[in-house]
């Protein structure tokens, strides 16, 4: 089974300016949302989980290893990390010489490599851009692009950083059934997410991350009964729950569907 | 007064086949809030281009039919002159940093200092964006060591320093949360208010359904509809243009209710909640 331990770590950048402060927690198995709002400390806390910051105090188990004790790309075949900014994380000149840089570099074969990238960049809808520059595409397909290459290594543990930014309906709906077939196959998947509605739909647990510190921590339903400390931590409930709410009904709903399915058996 | 009138726009980009925008017709009255919505390629991002003169005077391309910004056409302008009357926020605020400035405040003085606006203008103008777009805590912060969100927000107020009369934003919340977004749509309600002029490319329906005055709604560079927020998401066949409605026109439309004066479904939680309240009167 994949896990991450987290034993009561810190961080800071700069001395006296503590970003991240006594977090304590253990993933396994459920896929888990990271809210909070920006500044929350996020992005710094994901970026220690991947080994590409080692915490001031305390200690961080990847699947049993000790990221103090392993360099990052000892790591990388337990855990990807899918860069919120695509620009940060592409530098390759074609789609699929990117999604298969990675893969090479943790021990794939040419071959291997070039089947697990296109068969990433087919998840992603975008394997008819394989031969463009990843500059040529919108920023909405370069995000798709950072994804593809992340899924192309087959890592057990995948985190993913705004995944949602900039894409569609129908883009949402395909990262919502990747993440939902991952699970599946057992691959422990977290992701950072200010899309309150997608978090509802698609994550078993959530976590609710204010000034560095983790303030709820569970499954995602009981984290969206918490409307005040939810507002108190600058978010807001899902616009599901929110309708729930006005229509006077006591239970939190996650989805438009849960709410119509209620209401018609109720009528 | 008429500050947008976009008059068959055709465009297509150097090097490809299909029309990024196909026939697009449509007129924008002065401090009038407008909704772009499609599904990703549906030519959203390529709208906000031409509105501003990036497309066709930077980008090139083959270019057909007319914009007139406050009267002024596009097409014989520059991007000069248009970047007076029309401020863009791209979709990635990264490409909107100069990268010649080291911190915050001089990034948002930039566009000001080519326009040659005086230093006390310039400072009251840049306090003034800061104060607005609630950034003042990370003026003196290097553009580049923000994260995506602040970012975000600085590359908003550097485009309301320069006071357009018509402001075009691309997707600009796509890395906010969701307190930091309902802050920006406050923004642009605010800016409307004073008379601004403001076109905004958006996936998050429900904002835009408190927030707009009429939505565009485009597919594969065709205009399919521009119209009221109510009028447009309560079409049947939104899906068929890879776009769904915010949930509450969603609950609605399967509950069948209806506002009957107008023959459209809620599109906001307030209007949700004067429905059932009237029925619960009747």
């Amino acid at each position: 089974m994949n896990e991450i331990k987290v034993e009561n770590i810190s961080f800071s950048y700069t001395d006296g300016q503590p970003v991240l402060s006594n977090i304590d927690v253990h993933f396994r198995q459920e896929s888990t949302a990271i809210i909070g709002q920006n500044g929350a400390g996020k992005t710094t806390f994901v970026k220690l989980l991947k080994g590409l910051l080692k915490p001031a105090t305390g200690n961080i188990y990847v699947n049993g290893m000790n990221t103090q004790e392993y360099t990052v790309a000892q790591l990388a075949s337990q855990i990807g990390l899918v860069f919120q900014n695509p620009n940060d994380q592409i530098f390759k000149h074609t789609v699929i010489e990117e999604v298969m840089f990675g893969p090479k570099n943790i021990g794939q074969s040419t071959e291997e490599a070039r089947q697990n990238g296109l068969l990433a960049l087919e998840k992603m809808g975008i394997v008819h851009e394989a031969d463009k520059n990843p500059y040529d595409l919108s920023l909405s397909d370069r995000k798709l692009v950072s994804i593809a290459s992340i899924l192309a290594m087959k890592p057990p543990i995948i985190i993913f950083d705004e995944p949602t930014m900039g894409q569609d309906y129908l883009g949402k709906e395909r990262l919502k059934k990747i993440m939902k077939d991952l699970r599946a196959e057992g691959v422990l998947v977290l992701s950072i997410i200010h899309d309150m509605d997608f978090v509802a739909e698609t994550f078993e647990r959530t976590i609710v991350m204010n000034q560095g510190k983790i303030v709820l921590d569970g499954p995602t339903r009981e984290v969206f009964s918490h409307e005040q400390l939810i507002r108190d931590v600058y978010l807001e409930l899902p616009h599901a729950t929110q309708l729930g709410k006005q229509l006077g009904l006591k239970q939190t709903f996650l989805t438009v569907d849960e709410l119509i399915n209620f209401n018609r058996k109720k009528q | 007064m008429k500050k947008i009138i976009v008059e068959n726009l055709k465009y297509k980009y150097p090097d490809t086949d299909q029309l990024a925008l196909n026939d697009v017709s449509f007129e924008v009255e002065e401090g009038e809030v407008i909704g772009i919505v499609g599904q990703n390629s549906a030519g959203k991002s390529s709208l906000c281009l031409a509105l501003t003169g990036l497309i066709p005077h930077f980008f090139n391309g083959a270019y057909g039919g007319k914009v007139l910004i406050d009267g002024i056409e596009v097409k014989t302008s520059t991007i000069t002159d248009l970047s007076q009357k029309a401020g863009l926020v791209f979709d990635n605020p990264f490409t909107q940093m100069t990268a010649s400035k080291y911190t915050v405040y001089d990034e948002i003085a930039f566009g000001l200092e080519n326009i040659g606006v005086s230093r006390e203008e310039m400072i009251e103008r840049v306090d003034w964006s800061l104060k607005m777009m609630g950034i003042e805590n990370i003026k003196d912060k290097n553009p580049f060591d923000l994260s995506g969100g602040q970012m975000q927000r600085v590359a908003i107020a550097s485009v309301i320093a320069m006071r357009p009369e018509i402001l075009v934003l691309d997707e600009p919340t796509s890395q906010l949360d969701p307190q930091a977004s309902e802050e920006v749509f406050r923004v642009i309600q605010q800016l409307s208010q004073e008379g601004i002029t403001i076109v905004i490319a958006e996936h998050k329906m429900e904002k835009l359904a408190c927030f707009t005055d009429r939505i565009l709604l485009l597919y594969e560079g065709k205009q399919i509809d521009f119209d009221t927020p109510q009028k447009v998401f309560s079409r049947d066949d939104l899906h068929d243009y890879g776009v769904v409605p915010p949930i509450f026109t969603t609950y609605c439309k399967a509950m069948g209710m209806k506002n009957k004066n107008n023959n459209t479904y809620p599109v906001t939680l307030t209007e949700v909640s004067s429905l059932l309240g009237g029925e619960n009167n009747e």
